[in-house]
């Protein structure tokens, strides 16, 4: 029963997202705060991840195609095609739910706690529009763009590591890179990102908003948020590839 | 003005506020005073609209609070101002962000003025210097005057201060109680305050509302109070031996009459 009654809290909570700001310019003003604390604060994580990714598929794949009747650019294009429809938004997104979820909820349990949260109803902002719609908001504009910029470089990074293994030239690897290349995939891509966004986003809001205890249950409420993300990454992951693929 | 008629409040098969009245008049401070889990509040929660009660009403100045649609109630939240038990301040802003930030949701008052009515009320709670000081770098006492000068920026109607003086030294519980009487007779405020501090209730409870296992168990003046044959609030507020003693030694200055189970010799000595 419990889990009918968070479903139906989580739904309730979005809801209560949506109503008129207090004032446009402090809800603004949220909204870039948390753009620089998801999209900049993650950046380095993302382009690491994605670099090493990008450069292990490459070896693993070049390891696996071992027919010499397989042409070398072939490696490419499977690390093109494997970046861009998973790498990039499934694995990029779960590690951003560990990074930018924990945030998210300890942020919003530690308010919750401390009645800062009280403080702002007090005050009669409405708490779920001023302090998780910005969350949503910067996480479905900033998480897309992490995910572009993981693409771009999970495919440099395979490209780096091909040339410096002596795999296959960078002339070699740029012409598999065009080769059968299909633009739905980005698109395919794009609309998962935005769909863990707001996985990535609200679920973490959820649990952090309605913590009740102390500390102890905001380091366990972050905790269940970064499991629940990951599990519903996943899970929204393979009905998406099943629905649209 | 704030009246509280038939208030009650269960959490599950736990009632735990059960048919409480009162009235909270402008201008002084009304005092909620309990053993902790006496429900007080859980009964300022009511008040402010952080719960819901089962049964009851909560009227400002005669509107019924607990009838309003959300946009009415948050208009009559923007005339409270409310002092948390931990003060609840913003730990990634300064004190004068702290101070600010009802100014900058609720006005669109130039950055100039809003900075006058911030230094304004920070001088008003005796804070100067600590403006560009995050809350982390704060005493108890600081943390509770930032508190107090946010919630008053706005010149509410209505003061609510939970618990004012937990983790408070006496000396600083005193300033912060004289701040709160000052504060509520120059600005006419309507100040409730929660507490079980034995000080606040003799130095600053102009009314005061007794409860008991979430009953309201006695009503009455810091004058009232030591005249006071109710035992339990006896019991409550004059716990220990000594505060027993100056109850009676009160008693006997204003009546020449102490209780007759005190022994007046050693009273005397």
């Amino acid at each position: 029963m419990t889990i009918f009654s968070d479903i139906g809290r989580y739904l309730l909570m979005i809801k209560g997202m949506f109503s008129k700001p207090e004032n446009g310019k402090m809800y603004w003003k949220e909204f870039m705060h948390q753009c620089a604390e998801i999209g900049v604060g993650s950046l380095g994580i993302v382009a690491i991840i994605s670099v090493f990714i990008g450069a292990v598929s490459t070896i693993q794949t070049a390891y696996q195609l071992v027919s010499p009747l397989i042409p070398p650019s072939t490696i490419a294009q499977i690390v093109r095609d494997t970046v861009i429809l998973e790498f990039a938004p499934t694995l990029v997104c779960i590690v951003l739910a560990g990074v930018a979820g924990s945030r998210i909820a300890s942020e919003l349990g530690n308010m919750r706690v401390s009645e800062q949260i009280d403080a702002l109803e007090i005050m009669g902002i409405n708490t779920k529009g001023y302090l998780i719609m910005p969350k949503i908001a910067a996480a479905l504009l900033m998480i897309p763009l992490l995910v572009i910029i993981a693409m771009a470089l999970g495919i440099w990074g395979g490209r780096l590591a091909g040339s410096m293994a002596n795999i296959l030239s960078g002339s070699v690897y740029d012409r598999g890179l065009l080769e059968s290349f299909v633009p739905y995939n980005v698109i395919f891509a794009l609309i998962k990102s935005y769909v863990f966004a707001f996985i990535i986003s609200s679920v973490p809001a959820f649990f952090g908003y309605f913590v009740q205890g102390g500390a102890l249950e905001i380091g366990r409420a972050s905790t269940k948020a970064v499991v629940v993300s990951c599990i519903a990454i996943l899970f929204s992951d393979y009905v998406l590839s099943a629905l649209l693929l | 003005m704030i009246e509280v008629k038939n208030i009650q409040k269960k959490f599950g098969d736990k009632t735990v506020i059960q048919d409480v009245s009162a009235v909270m008049k402008a201008g002084q401070c009304n005092l909620i005073i309990g053993a902790s889990g006496s429900g007080k509040t859980v009964l300022m929660k009511c008040m402010v609209g952080l719960f819901e009660p089962d049964e009851g009403e909560i009227l400002y100045h005669g509107q019924n609070f607990t009838s309003m649609d959300a946009q009415a109630k948050t208009e009559v939240r923007k005339e409270i101002g409310m002092l948390f038990q931990g003060s609840a301040l913003f730990d990634s802003l300064t004190v004068e962000q702290n101070v600010m930030f009802p100014l900058d949701m609720f006005t669109n008052w130039p950055v100039k003025k809003k900075l006058d009515r911030v230094n304004e009320v920070l001088n008003r709670v005796n804070l100067v210097e600590a403006n560009r000081k995050y809350p982390a770098e704060l005493s108890g006492g600081m943390k509770k005057r930032v508190a107090l000068a946010r919630a008053i920026v706005l010149n509410p109607k209505y003061l609510f201060c939970d618990e004012p003086n937990s983790g408070l030294d006496p000396q600083t519980s005193l300033v912060i109680d004289k701040l709160i009487k000052e504060i509520t007779i120059e600005y006419n405020i309507t100040t409730v305050v929660n507490t079980h501090d034995m000080n606040s209730v003799m130095e600053i409870g102009d009314y005061i509302l007794y409860m008991y296992q979430g009953n309201k168990e006695w009503e009455g003046t810091n004058r009232e109070i030591i005249f006071s044959k109710n035992q339990r609030l006896n019991d409550f507020i004059f716990a220990s031996e000594f505060l027993k003693d100056a109850k009676d030694m009160r008693m006997l200055e204003e009546t020449g009459q102490i209780p007759n189970h005190r022994n007046m010799d050693n009273l005397l000595k």
